[in-house]
This record gives structure tokens, sequence and C-alpha cells, in this order.
């Protein structure tokens, strides 16, 4: 059983640009969501770095409509591109979000997503017999290795947080 | 030769409002606002067409959340208010939503005789097992062993099955979702959405500050491994026996909804005093 | 043989006698003939076969109080009739038909001088084939008030059309036995014929009826029910009408979900109602608040009883003033409005509905057993223009503001499917949009607008019944209304001039307008039944009294009569 078997099954170049999109547009309302959510609880650095993460996927679910030219991704997307179990390839885990979460969660939040797309479109580039597909996959591939590679070198920069990072200075607060 | 596909008439994002939710980052209603939104969308329904009625919770906060009309109402009493409404404008789709205290403890009775009652309308209950919004106290689905400050060492007190009072009590339609599978739970709203009657959609939807435990539910849940029956007898045994993480649409009846004629006047005004004439 | 004013009969019996139907068929009768009247029903607690006893009083004139002790009562039996005690009061002036067998009379009868026939309702009714004392009774009193046994003919016919003809043959015979039995008795009772020429159509009706009739003449079109003594004929008068008129009405589970089903129907954009009692009120209110809150129109009937807690369900008292003025938790003004008369629930709660629709707002109407369910023959209540209709926002430009601020407080509502004007309505507290906030501009804003709009709203002059002259100033209101206006004219045959105030608009207040109508008043007489003196402490609390105020309160279950009231005004020298 593969392990994308949650994914719908590749069988033309519009199946490949559909579901590439929606990993890509489920990806940016994920992150989207997430910078929401660190705005609305005062975790300012996470905003910035979840709102870059959300741009870098727009950037290239945009490239994906561009390369597609007249077929209609969106339309086709909407159709087929719905995962079975959990999220998209490129799963990061909403319920992993704290409020006090740093730089360095977002990222190991975001690298498993990022490695999961990669061989995803790997698993395409492999077994695709269709070469319009081989070789579009690969374009996709080789743009998730990029984005592998940037969480890699960003969490270079970005420390591991200290044991005591999740520690609460003020207990929850009941609203109603 | 590809057929032209439609794009469908609305975006999920099309069904967000601009507010932000005050949910804790983590919170599983997150993907629950997911859900609806993808659930809308496919349906196509106009979001002025929606109107998402709560009582008081977390859970609750959602139809802010959404581009609908919203009724944000009090503690436990939202199913009065989505009955109300949808016998009077059955041309609306009226969705409520609630959580396990909010909708098992002081709303119970009201969802009782919902279910009985039939009006064709779609109950989400988000269930996290605890009181969230208060800070943490056991709820009627809470394990008997769940220490709080409320019930030190735990209630003792055997949990509420919704699921299988629901069948009991009439429900038209019968499923169990998980927040953290947003899309098999959109879709699952959608036949809800579309069964008439009264359908009943329960969410474990884990709480991330106070059942931070709940981490484990993706571990736990499981797609129920049986189709959805019309039988009430096999689904209450199925339903009666099952861990309370089985996933699926385990009940689908044929209850004709409750809805009565209204709107068309039958006689004159003048007519109703006749019988007090002397 | 004098005309007089007005006449009363009781029928009194225990164990499915029949003493309710003989009254109500007394009555009928005599509105046929073309007298007014009220019909006043007391029972013990049982649900069958309990004592019962029929209050009848008629005259040429519309009646709204009990009299003060009965010209003729009939027993068909004494059995527990001492529960009854003063509603059942005769005078040395009173005839009293006792039922030999029915056991003993009660002592007050004996000591109050009556005259007492001894007839043998039951015994006669045995002679006759499927006889029912009851019926003696009606004939027995119909003889004796110079109505003729043709009047009840056809009635009986009506009315028993469904048991068949034997049964209605039965009726007859036992009616013309109870004329024959007092053929040769003459009272001297004779009601003044009623007046000729008098071309004012009549009806026969409940307060409880009035008010339901009122409620869709008033737009309602949704109806949710939870039964409860003495509201639950309310109810089911709609369930049926409704219909008739392309609405529908809803049994809910309990009043919880009553009030929040009409709540959802009305945000829907459909007038709605519900009606129950004290203690269903009581589970209400926090309801009440959400709809004061999110400013979402309802109506609410409640048909007060004894309380508190479940208290005497079958029996009226004044005692739910504070918790329909004061009940809700927060600062949240609301409509309450008081009928005072049996033909008064239909304009009121007509009127309630208007208003709840135009201030988007509760109503909570304020009847009371007394008036919901005693029978009344009334005059025909005119039709009046108030239909509820509230200001909706229909075409939305840009960015739409629920409960955006206006002149007269009042926002345009935007009904579900509406589009661009979703909203989220809410009971906490919001901003103009709808947002819930805890800002405390916002706070003051909304309060403001919520209580402005009431406050500023032209009533006109239903607000209040007021009436006559005099320096000094009856006030009442509800159904102690009545007593109060026959206390006042027997005064005024008395040389006493006393005028009367009785407010119909409970909530909000109306400082100005009661201002006026004191202007000149040095004396406040206050009547009302409620043992805590609820609408003294509520006038105090809101108005400025002059110095000199005399109190007459009683809890029930004893309705307040026009004699002690007059009494209490004899007695008070200026």
């Amino acid at each position: 059983m593969s392990q994308f078997a949650a994914v719908p099954k590749i069988t033309s170049l519009a199946d490949l640009f559909a579901v590439a999109y929606q990993i890509e547009s489920d990806a940016v309302e994920r992150y989207n969501v997430l910078a929401d959510q660190m705005e609305t609880h005062n975790n300012p650095e996470l905003v910035a770095v979840f709102r870059d993460l959300a741009r870098a996927e727009g950037i290239h679910r945009d490239e994906i409509l561009r390369l597609a030219g007249n077929i209609d991704v969106i339309a086709h997307a909407q159709r087929m591109a719905k995962w079975k179990r959990g999220e998209s390839p490129e799963e990061s885990d909403l319920s992993s979000a704290h409020y006090l979460m740093t730089p360095w969660h977002a990222l190991q939040l975001a690298l498993p997503g990022e490695e999961r797309a990669l061989a995803f479109f790997t698993s395409i580039v492999e077994s695709a017999t269709d070469p319009e597909i081989k070789r579009m996959a690969v374009e996709f591939m080789e743009e998730e290795t990029e984005h592998v590679n940037l969480v890699h070198r960003l969490l270079k920069k970005y420390p591991p947080p200290s044991e005591s990072w999740s520690q609460e200075f003020d207990p929850p607060v009941s609203q109603e | 030769m590809s057929t032209i596909e439609m794009r469908l008439a609305y975006k999920p994002a099309d069904y967000k409002s601009d507010i932000k939710p005050i949910w804790c980052p983590g919170c599983g209603d997150y993907h629950v606002l997911m859900s609806f939104t993808r659930a809308f969308a496919e349906l196509g329904l106009p979001p002025e067409q929606i109107v998402v009625v709560s009582g008081i919770g977390c859970s609750s906060r959602i139809p802010a959340y959404t581009n609908c009309y919203g009724f944000h109402g009090v503690h436990g009493r939202s199913l009065g208010i989505g009955a109300g409404l949808k016998v009077t404008r059955p041309d609306l789709t009226v969705v409520v939503a609630s959580g396990d205290g909010d909708g098992y403890s002081i709303g119970g009775n009201h969802f009782l005789h919902a279910c009985r009652r039939n009006v064709d309308m779609t109950y989400v209950v988000m269930d996290n097992h605890i009181y969230g919004m208060t800070k943490g106290q056991p709820s009627p689905t809470t394990e008997p062993e769940f220490d709080t400050a409320l019930s030190p060492g735990g209630t003792g007190l055997r949990p509420f099955h919704p699921l299988v009072i629901a069948l009991a009590s009439g429900a038209n339609f019968i499923a169990r979702c998980f927040s953290g599978e947003p899309n098999e739970t959109a879709s699952v709203l959608v036949e809800a959405i579309r069964h008439p009657g009264f359908s009943f959609v329960e969410i474990l939807s884990p709480c991330v500050t106070f059942r931070p435990d709940e981490k484990d539910w993706k571990n736990l849940v499981h797609q129920a491994p049986v189709v959805a029956t019309n039988d009430p007898a096999k689904a209450a045994r199925r339903i009666m026996t099952d861990d309370g993480f089985n996933l699926g649409i385990l009940y689908r009846g044929n209850r004709k909804p409750y809805q009565p004629e209204t709107g068309q006047a039958i006689v004159d005004l003048s007519e109703l005093e006749k019988e007090f004439e002397l | 043989m004098s005309d007089t004013q007005d006449l009363s009969i009781a029928f009194v019996g225990s164990g499915g006698a029949g003493a309710l139907t003989a009254g109500s068929l007394l009555l009928e009768a005599a509105g046929a003939a073309g007298w007014q009247g009220l019909l006043i029903r007391t029972v013990g607690p049982q649900i069958r076969g309990g004592e019962a006893a029929a209050v009848v009083r008629l005259a040429n004139r519309s009646i709204e109080s009990l009299p003060d002790h009965l010209d003729l009562l009939i027993a068909i039996d004494w059995l527990n009739v001492q529960r009854f005690g003063a509603e059942i009061e005769v005078g040395p002036q009173s005839l009293v038909i006792s039922d030999p067998r029915g056991g003993e009379p009660p002592k007050g009868i004996a000591s109050a001088g009556a005259h007492v026939i001894a007839i043998p309702l039951k015994e006669m009714a045995k002679a006759i084939p499927d006889g029912r004392p009851n019926m003696i009774a009606l004939g027995i009193a119909g003889k004796l008030l110079g109505l003729g046994e043709h009047e009840f003919s056809a009635l009986l016919e009506k009315r028993l059309i469904e048991k068949g003809q034997a049964a209605i043959d039965a009726s007859r015979s036992s009616l013309k036995a109870g004329y024959d039995a007092v053929r040769d008795v003459d009272l001297g009772l004779r009601l003044a014929p009623p007046k000729s020429g008098f071309t004012k159509k009549k009806w026969l009706v409940s307060g409880n009826e009035a008010a339901a009739l009122g409620a869709i003449r008033g737009g309602i079109r949704f109806a949710a029910a939870y039964p409860i003594t003495p509201a639950t004929e309310i109810l089911e008068w709609l369930a049926p009408n409704l219909v008739k008129v392309g609405g529908v009405l809803l049994q809910a589970e309990d009043e919880l979900a009553a009030i929040n089903m009409i709540i959802g129907a009305s945000y829907g954009g459909t007038p709605a109602l519900t009606a129950t009692s004290g203690p269903g009120l009581s589970l209400m209110i926090e309801a009440l608040g959400l709809a004061t809150a999110a400013e979402i129109p309802i109506v609410v009937i409640n048909v007060m009883r004894g309380g508190p807690s479940t208290g005497i369900p079958t029996k009226s008292e004044q005692a739910d003033l504070n918790i329909a003025v004061y009940g809700c938790h927060g600062d949240a003004p609301h409509l309450v409005l008081a009928p005072q008369s049996v033909g008064d629930c239909l304009f009121t709660t007509q009127w309630a509905a208007y208003l709840a629709e135009t201030l988007q707002t509760p109503a909570i109407v304020l009847s009371d057993q007394f008036i919901g369910q005693n029978r009344a023959i009334i005059e025909r209540p005119a039709d009046v223009a108030f239909i509820g209709q509230r200001i909706r926002a229909t075409n939305i430009t840009g960015e739409y503001k629920r409960y955006a601020l206006a002149a007269n407080g009042v926002s345009p509502m935007a009904i579900p499917g509406t589009r661009g004007a979703q909203y989220t309505a809410d009971g906490l507290t919001h901003t103009e949009r709808g947002i819930p906030t805890s800002s405390a501009l916002d706070h003051q804003i909304q309060l403001d607008k919520r209580r402005d709009k009431l406050e500023s709203f032209n009533y006109g002059d239903h607000w209040a019944s007021i009436e006559g002259t005099g320096d000094l100033a009856v006030i009442t209101w509800g159904s102690v209304t009545g007593a109060v206006r026959e206390a006042i004219a027997r005064s005024a045959k008395d040389g006493i001039n006393v005028s009367l105030i009785a407010p119909r608009l409970l909530s909000p207040t109306r400082p100005e307008q009661f201002a006026a109508a004191l202007h000149g008043k040095k004396r406040v007489l206050v009547v009302e039944q409620s043992h805590g003196a609820q609408f003294h402490h509520y006038l105090r609390a809101h108005y400025d009294l002059p110095a000199a105020v005399r109190v007459l309160n009683r809890p029930g279950p004893l309705p307040i009569r026009p004699g002690e009231i007059h009494r209490a005004i004899k007695e008070w020298r200026p």
C-alpha cells in the first residue's frame, strides 16, 4: 500500500497539475491560518515566519497555474484533488501549533510536509510512463527540493528552544 | 477528449469571514471550520442561504468565523433556535454547531427531542471530552477517571454515548468524524446536509489546552469497517459496541422530515372571529 | 317588580354535576337574548369530579368583575363547597335553591340570612329519561331571570348536536322541569331588557381566545407551545387557526425550547409568540435577555396565576410584575404590557405584536387567570391598524451594520437570505456591526440605544386608561381595573368623584405622561392583587406620587371586588 494512498491517482497531465496546485493551495491556506493565529495570539515573530512560508507556497501555486496553460486547473482540482485520509502530502499539522511556539517549531512543522511533497513528486517521476507527466513531475520535484533545502537552511539560523519554552506565565482565561 | 469542467460557484474562502478566531493555536476547531467551508463550497450554496446556529462554548464561536448568517445563542438552546428558524424558513440551510458540554449536558433534553422531531437540519457537535471555555471541567463524554478541579480523581460516571442516544431518539443520519481529517469530514458534512431530516455529526476535535492527551486521537481513530446502514437495529449494535473512534456515516434513515406547510393563507382573517359571534 | 342593573347567578356542584356547563349555557343564552355578562369559573384541584362553581353576572353593560353577592345560588350539591368560601357569597336578599339530598349547606349560607328553597334536583332528574340535574338548575335560573324557554332551545340543539337527538331531548325535558319547578316563584328579579336598536355585534369569548386572535391580527404567524395552566387555551386556539392563515405552531419539549424556537423563527423574519404562566416565564427569562440584547422581536403572553413557585395554578394573582419588568439579569429593558379586561386582551396583544416588531424587542403581555379563563359577552372589538412589521435591511450597499445607530434607535434588520448582509446575532455585547466586544464605549452605546428606542417611541394614548375627575386617583392595572371602574361608578352615585389611572404599558415607564395624569391629584389609592404590593413599589420606584397614598393589596386567590374598593374610597375622607 503506497504511503500516498490518500492522494488521488494521477492519470493525466491535468491530474498532475490539479494535485500539485491543490497541495500548494492547501499549504498557502494553512500557513495563513497559522499566521492569523499567531497574530491573534501576539506572537509577531511567528507571524512573519508563517507569512513568508505562505508567500513561498503562493509563488509556487501561481507558477503551476502558469505552467498549466489552457488547462483549467482550478476546476479540475475542485473535481478530483481531494485527499482521503488526513491532509495533503505536504501536510503540516495544524494541531501541533502552540501559542508560544518558536520559529524552530514552525520550521519543524513545515519540514515533514515539504519532505513528503518531495517524496510524492519523486514517486511520480519514478512511476510515470507518460513523458509529459514525467517531465512536469521532475520540475515539481526540483521545486520541492529547493523548499526542503530552504527549511534546512532556516533551521540552521533558528536555534532549538529551551526545555521551558512552553512555560506559561499566565494561566488560561475563561471567556464566557 | 476531456469535457469542459465548470468551476464551483463558490470557493471555500467565500465562506470565511474576516474575523480571526480566538481558538488556541492547535485547536481542532480550526480544522472543523475548514471542513465547513469546504463542504459549503462543494454544495454550492450561496453564503447568505446558510445559517450557522450555536450555543455557548469554544465550538459555538464558529458562526462569526463564517461568512454565512449566524446565531450565537445561549448555553444549550441552539437546537430550539434552529428548529423555529427552519420550520418557518425551509428555504434556508440550517447548521447547528455545539460542543459536548453545550450539546449533551445542558442541551441534552433538546438533543433528544430534536432527533425525535426530525426537522431538516444538521447538528454538528465538536466533542473534545471537556468543558474548554470554562477551563477544564468534565463533560458528559469525559472519561470517568479523568482528574479535574471540579471532580478531583475523576467523576466516576460512565460517559454519555451520544450516537446511541441519537439513534434511539430518531435521528435520521448519524456520523462520526475527526477534525484532523478535514476533507473526510467535509465529505460527511456534505452528505449530512444533503440528507433529509435531522442529521447528527459528531466531530472529535481535540482541545490542545485542557486535553493535550488528545493529541493521540489521530492514532486512535479508524474508518468504520462497515458501510452505513438504514436498519436501526443493526446500527444500534454497531454503535453500541464501537470504541468511540469509529469514523464514518454509521446510520442513514428513511424518516420523512418534519416540515409543516406554511405561507399560504386558507381563509380570510375575518373568518377567525366567527366562532365568537353571538 | 323593578328592572335591576345587574344580576348574579351561581351554579355549584361536584362530581361532574355539570355546574360549569350550566353557567356557560346561561351566559350564552343571555347573550343571544341581548345581554352582556361575565362567567367566572372556580374549580377544585381534581381533574374530574371535583367541586365547581360557575358565577354568571348579567347586565346591560360590559361586566368586568365579580358581584358583591349573588342574587341566586343553585346548589346541585354542597360537597366540599366550603373551598369556594367568599366567592359564592350570599346576602339577605339572595335566593338559594338547594337539593335537600345534596349535603349540608355551609354555615355562611344560613347566617347570611338568605332565603332557601329546597328542590330535589337529582330526584327530578332521575324521573326523566337521561335527565340532568344541571339542566334542571339551568331551567330554574332561566325562569327566575325572565328568560324564555325558547331562548335555550336553539342553543341546546347547537351544543348537543354531536351527542344525538336523545341527548337534546333529555336536556330540553330537564330544562322544562326546572321551569315548572319554580313556576310560582317570582323573585322580582328581572334584568332590564336589552337596549333595542342595538346594532353592534357581540361576541362570547374568553380573554385567552381574545389574546390569541389579537396575536394573529397583530401579524404573529409562528407560535411555540408548552402547556401550562392557565395559558394552554391560547396555544390550543392558535394551533388550528395559525394554519388557516399560513402560519404554524410547534409543540416544544419545554419552555426553554419554546422561547428559543420563537427567537429562531423571528430571526428568520416571522413574527413569533408563545404563552405561558409564572413557572414557565421563570424558565424563559434567560432567553428573554438574549432577545433583548440581540434586538429580536418576540411576544410572550404570561397568564398570571397564584404564586410563588407552583402556587395556585387555577386562580388569579398579580404577582409576576416584578419578574416581567425586572427579571432579566443585566440591564435589559423591554416591553411589558397588561390588558385590563377580557376584550382588552385582543387589543393589548395585537398592540404588543406591533410594538415588538417595530422596536425589535421582546414584549411580555401580563394577562391573568381571571380575564384569561373567564368568558364574557362583549361588544365586538374595533379593528385597529396595528400590524407588526419590522424595518428590514434590503438594498445593502457597503458594509452592513446590524446594530447601526439610528435617530430612533431602531436599526434595519437583515433577514437571512439577504445577500451581502450576513451577520451573527449574539447575546454577547457587540459593536454596531454585531461583533462581540468588551469595549466600554460600545457597551454604553448599545445600552443607550436599546433603552432610548423604547423610551423615545410615541405610544399615544394607549399607554394607560385615564378616566374621571376628582382629587383622589385610584391607580391599578390588569384585571383589577374592572373592579375599580365599578367602584368608581358607585362612588359617583354617592357624589364622590374619583379618577382612574390604569397603565396598559408597564415598561418602559412614562414619567411625563404619568405626571400629567396625576396633576391636581392630592390622594392616591393603589389597588392590586399582590401580597408584596409589587405594583405599589413599582410606582414609587418610577413615579412621583402625592404625599397621601393608601394601598389596598391582597394576594390571590380571591378577586378584589368593587364593593371593597368602594368602601375604601368612601372611608378615606380627604
